[in-house]
């Protein structure tokens, strides 16, 4: 199971909430065409009806695609650590069934643990600390091992 | 088919160049341009040009001459270039002049772009998630994983895009490397590695359109414009800083831009004797190969070992060296393309010449936020 993050801050509004520590990330879907968007959003580019309500996306899913990030994003805009301080970290497209892929760092940065199609469940990640001692988190998506644990 | 020739051409060279701006260099591709042709500035009906990072285009008429012409600013992403030259046929077929100037030029900072957020508070660069780099290395790693492509045929684009470019006198990246060195260089984004992505560059273009007719008075050599058509995205197709993606699958827009050009041409994929296809990263020219029509998805694994695509083969593909020996200046890169296709038309491509007289060449332009853009040239 996740560590318990003592302070926790979201990276930003309305993109995800924390659920007994577990992010729950926010989506639309369109009440005429059943489109799910991520992040919120009023129009929707499939059908073009501007009548959306507010959903909560599934938070398990199968990696659809990956890579991983071998070198400092530039920062600002990344909150993460940059330098002598950075790590690698895997970036993917997790399928949502019925609903989408959604981009998410990954947990593992490791190609020769990385699979298209393995199971993935969400997970909270802190990026750095704020000004107030406060751990920034975002999303992430970790593998599910076989007895249905985080690996 | 569109009534316009293209009759004179210009460039800046492309790399990194202290002390000379974007607007320069795009100076200097537009005077370079005006003397291939012979003609002045003030001969100019209108003109067309952009850049992402090197000012507004229009503010170069103080310095290439304040003449009262028209002049639109284009910006447009990565098919900023190919969209000036899109207007720039339109506005010829509209009759509204017969007698214009594309223009396409930049100077970016150096190491990857630095993007912000698609909205709000910015949860998305802040998350490490706004990096291009990363959507080419998932894009090519799904595209691997269906359709069996595999990390030694990225690195023999590699390769092969270095030896065009040592060729080229107006490249950045004039060093052969071997499949070796491209495959064993640093990994920056599995499974592309450093000297299999382009990087942010600087250089300038300009091309001088006419009316088809009126052509053979400016050029004994006029390269005609079969086709100019750019396309956006569409629900479903897997695009670059997409923070999610639909289930649905559409082909996306290089498929929408390629069809459109051809028809607009009259022709087929089998027609083009020498191809640009952007190469933003190795893995990129490969699945454009078959966005474009040139094959079936999967069938370049094979095409590349034939060697299909070197200047010698069945298919030349980035003859001047591509994104990846000349480096990405976004307003000009399009146009770059454009360039060596009059070139290798002309039969003025020197080294890096295509044999047996190439007739008809395509060019295909992609970038953020999912935009192609695609012409058809020929003799
Ligand atoms: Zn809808």
């Amino acid at each position: 199971m996740t560590t318990p993050i003592a302070n926790p801050v979201a990276v930003a509004d309305g993109i995800f909430t924390l659920n007994d520590g577990q992010p729950v990330l926010l989506g639309s879907r369109c009440t005429n065409c059943d489109n799910h968007m991520f992040p919120r959003q009023h129009g929707c580019p499939r059908c073009m009806f501007n009548e959306q309500v507010d959903v909560e996306l599934a938070t398990r899913g199968t990696l659809w695609t990956w890579t991983v990030q071998a070198f400092p994003p530039k920062a600002p805009p990344y909150l993460g650590p940059v330098g002598d301080d950075f790590e690698p970290f895997g970036v993917g497209y997790v399928e949502l069934p019925g609903q989408l892929r959604v981009e998410a760092r990954l947990t593992e940065s490791d190609p020769e643990k990385l699979q298209i199609g393995m199971e993935m469940e969400i997970v909270p990640f802190v990026l750095g600390t704020d000004e107030d001692g406060n751990d920034v988190v975002t999303y992430a998506f970790a593998p599910v091992t076989q007895n249905g644990d985080q690996s | 088919m569109s009534d316009v020739a293209i009759v004179g051409i210009g460039m800046h060279e492309f790399g990194r160049h202290d002390g000379i701006s974007g607007m320069d260099q795009g100076v200097t591709a537009v005077r370079r341009a005006l003397a291939d042709c012979g003609q002045q500035w003030s001969d100019m009906e209108f003109a067309v040009g952009g850049s992402m990072d090197a000012g507004a285009a229009d503010t170069m008429v103080s310095r290439v001459g304040l003449t009262g012409l028209p002049f639109t600013n284009v910006v447009n992403g990565c098919a900023t270039g190919g969209t000036a030259l899109a207007q720039a046929v339109n506005t010829i077929e509209s009759g509204a002049g017969d007698l214009g100037i594309a223009i396409g030029f930049d100077k970016h900072e150096k190491g990857a772009f630095r993007i912000k957020g698609p909205r709000g508070k910015d949860w998305y660069g802040g998350s490490g998630l706004a990096l291009t780099t990363q959507f080419f290395g998932m894009k090519i790693n799904r595209y691997m994983h269906e359709h069996g492509i595999t990390r030694p045929t990225l690195a023999k684009v590699g390769a092969k895009a270095f030896r065009n470019g040592a060729l080229n006198p107006m490249a950045w990246r004039r060093k052969p490397l071997s499949e070796e060195e491209v495959a064993d260089s640093l990994m920056l984004s599995y499974p592309l590695t450093q000297y299999m992505f382009c990087s942010p560059g600087e250089g300038g273009v300009a091309m001088i359109l006419c009316r088809a007719d009126k052509a053979k008075q400016y050029t004994d050599r006029p390269i005609y414009l079969k086709a100019a058509a750019v396309r956006t995205r569409k629900f479903g197709s897997f695009e670059v800083l997409a923070p999610s993606i639909a289930l649905e699958h559409d082909a996306g827009p290089t498929s929408a831009a390629s069809k459109a050009a051809f028809e607009q041409a009259g022709i087929g994929p089998e027609d083009v004797d020498v191809a640009q296809l952007q190469d933003t990263e190795a893995g990129a020219e490969i699945m454009h190969m078959a966005e474009n029509g040139f094959c079936e998805h999967g069938e370049q694994e094979q095409m590349l070992a034939n060697g299909d695509t070197e200047i010698n083969g069945r298919l030349p593909v980035n003859t001047d060296g591509g994104c990846l020996a000349n480096g990405e200046p976004i307003g000009a890169s399009g146009l770059r393309q454009v360039y060596e296709n009059v070139l290798q038309l002309r039969g003025d491509a020197g080294e890096r010449q295509v044999p047996n007289d190439p007739k008809v060449a395509y060019t295909h332009v992609y970038g953020a936020p999912g935009i192609s853009g695609v012409t058809i040239l020929s003799r």
